[in-house]
């Protein structure tokens, strides 16, 4: 495993292309020390995250790759237009970094919840999605993402509990497991629990496999129709709202190809969450370890259940929270 | 040497007791300290000679009302409301937890929070709607927002200066709390806002400018403010950190999460008896 901070591989790229550019809306948690550094490729435009994106657009425009950083929240949502139309419309190679997606607002509140943030980038014709488990996912893709020719949406991660991936590839998740009772499709910080989640439920006889998704756009469709194919039912677990997120990327997947499969998602729906320390979060909204096992095994009784009684529903769709 | 009773010792006391709350709320997870402390005093002031809020009844439809636009300085809202009897104070020790929504920005499962905050650039408009409205009814209620000098980065907040001035919606106050920075940089190394009293002026507001730790300038600011037609916007020259010499001014504590023995060492100092001797790691978040 690398050692390799997310800061200085963006720092060592830019040493070998002079394209890269970097950009925050006063948001340098991930890149303390990079200011200094390369003095003329940084630009913090203050706390003004339209006119970080319109500049970001303008500098690629002239050839440059800027690769930009705000919160999640604020670079999506308060810059979306300007994503959506200055990027977006043109399919320019702006990179957007997206500081505590999820869960890792931990007790900031509403105002500081991305959970939707999925939902708006995948929307984006052109833009891809990439939501690495942690530093070492993302480090190992950077390279990949900021030569890409699309523009580029990344859910920041938690800066702990790295662990070894393959290599990345735009368009394809990474597998844990063979078992064929559940697939569990999830990404970001909610891998490590998935795996966990896998862990207690194949201590209870249950086959379980995870799959981090890695790029939700592009989404992985040979493997997601394969768990379809091979496995009794198909969980998704994100921080994200139902809407628009994996589950629909799954769904709407599903539907397309009229794949027969028990599809589960474990997401939020019409609500945000209770704001916190992050342990406790998960543990409260049931998305730690244990209560995605207590889900899915829930999930798994119910179907047994239905099976028994004849009543063969081929496409139970349940969602918690 | 004896000083004669400031005629305001009772506000000192109190501003003193929301700064113990602030420090009590930077542990186990932490708070925004460094901008809670510099806009302590303003808050301390306005609910205790400027608003006309029943803490018993703070949704009385008859009430001044108060937007904390910067709501990471919530710490300094939330130790008010507990002075002020808006709610009891062992509330504040549930600080965090999913149990309760005392966390790390404003919202409105607590008592005397008029709107949710923490996305900067939202509530001068906000305000401004709920001004309109009361203009439009004919109503003597007034509305005051609180911003901080960093938030005048986004954009929105010049757009509702426009807007509030165009449509002359004069039953308005805005309050800067001008501490000099923003996030963990110095506001004039990044953005510069100098000179800030002629850009609210060109945008065709009243400007006052005072200190926002002395109570008596605050009074004499909030009473001009009042005699005037407005908009009208107080800029309050304020210390980050105020009230504790270790983080004063100091561009890396502005969010801090400290151990239970450095929040002990900051009482002790807020009092004056020692110095604190901090060795958390300053954190850089936002």
């Amino acid at each position: 495993m690398t050692q390799v901070s997310y800061e200085e591989m963006l720092i060592d790229l830019m040493n070998r292309d002079d394209r890269i550019v970097v950009l925050t809306a006063e948001n340098r948690a991930a890149i303390r020390s990079l200011p200094r550094r390369v003095t003329d490729r940084f630009i913090d435009v203050g706390i003004a995250e339209q006119t970080m994106i319109g500049m970001a657009a303008g500098l690629a425009l002239r050839g440059r790759i800027p690769v930009v950083h705000a919160l999640a929240t604020f670079l999506t949502m308060r810059a979306f237009e300007f994503i959506r139309t200055d990027i977006g419309i043109r399919r320019l190679p702006v990179k957007l970094v997206g500081a505590v997606p999820g869960f890792l607002s931990e007790a900031n509140g509403p105002t500081h919840q991305a959970l939707e943030d999925v939902a708006l980038m995948r929307g984006i014709p052109g833009m891809r999605v990439f939501c690495p488990a942690d530093i070492e996912d993302l480090v190992a893709a950077l390279p990949a993402i900021v030569h890409d020719s699309h523009p580029w949406y990344v859910r920041y991660p938690l800066a702990d509990q790295s662990r070894n991936h393959e290599p990345f590839v735009a368009g394809r998740g990474e597998v844990y497991g063979h078992g064929t009772d559940v697939a569990i499709l999830t990404y970001g910080l909610l891998v490590r629990e998935a795996l966990d989640a896998a862990r207690i439920l194949s201590d209870q006889g249950h086959g379980v496999r995870v799959v981090h998704m890695r790029t939700v756009k592009p989404l992985d469709f040979e493997l997601v129709l394969s768990c379809a194919e091979s496995c009794r039912m198909i969980v998704t677990v994100e921080d994200h709202f139902r809407t628009g997120g994996l589950a629909t990327a799954v769904s709407e997947l599903l539907a397309e190809t009229q794949a027969r499969a028990s599809l589960v998602t474990i997401a939020f729906r019409e609500r945000w969450f209770k704001p916190g320390r992050l342990s406790e979060v998960l543990a409260h909204e049931g998305f730690d370890a244990r209560g995605i096992a207590r889900t899915i095994s829930a999930e798994l009784k119910c179907e047994e259940g239905s099976r028994v009684l004849q009543h063969l529903n081929p496409r139970t769709v349940v969602s918690i929270v | 040497m004896n000083l004669p009773p400031s005629r305001f010792a009772n506000l000192e006391t109190e501003a003193l007791s929301v700064r113990e709350h602030i420090i009590r709320m930077s542990v186990d997870g932490g708070c925004f300290i460094g901008a809670s402390l510099s806009c302590a005093d303003i808050i301390v002031y306005l609910y205790n000679c400027v608003l006309r809020i029943d803490p018993h009844n703070p949704q009385n439809p008859s009430r001044d009302y108060f937007f904390l636009s910067k709501g990471h300085d919530v710490p300094a809202l939330y130790g008010t409301l507990v002075e002020r009897g808006f709610f009891p104070r062992e509330r504040l020790s549930s600080h965090l937890s999913v149990d309760d929504s005392i966390y790390w920005h404003p919202n409105t499962h607590v008592p005397g929070v008029e709107f949710h905050s923490g996305s900067l650039g939202h509530l001068l408009s906000v305000a401004a709607g709920v001004a309109l409205d009361l203009l439009l009814k004919g109503e003597g209620n007034r509305v005051f927002v609180l911003l901080g000098d960093g938030e005048l980065n986004e954009g929105s907040v010049w757009e509702a200066m426009l807007t509030i001035a165009a449509l002359r919606i004069r039953n308005l106050v805005a309050i800067v709390d001008r501490n000099w920075f923003q996030a963990n940089v110095e506001t004039e190394s990044l953005i510069p806002l100098e000179p800030l009293e002629q850009k609210w002026r060109a945008f065709r507001w009243n400007v006052i400018t005072t200190n926002g730790h002395q109570f008596a300038e605050l009074q004499a600011a909030f009473d001009a403010a009042l005699g005037l037609e407005g908009p009208t916007a107080i800029i309050a020259h304020t210390v980050r950190g105020k009230g504790l010499p270790s983080i004063e001014r100091r561009a890396d504590r502005w969010f801090a999460n400290f151990t239970h023995e450095e929040r002990d060492r900051l009482l002790d100092e807020l009092h004056g008896r020692a110095t604190a001797d901090l060795v958390s790691e300053p954190l850089v978040v936002r």
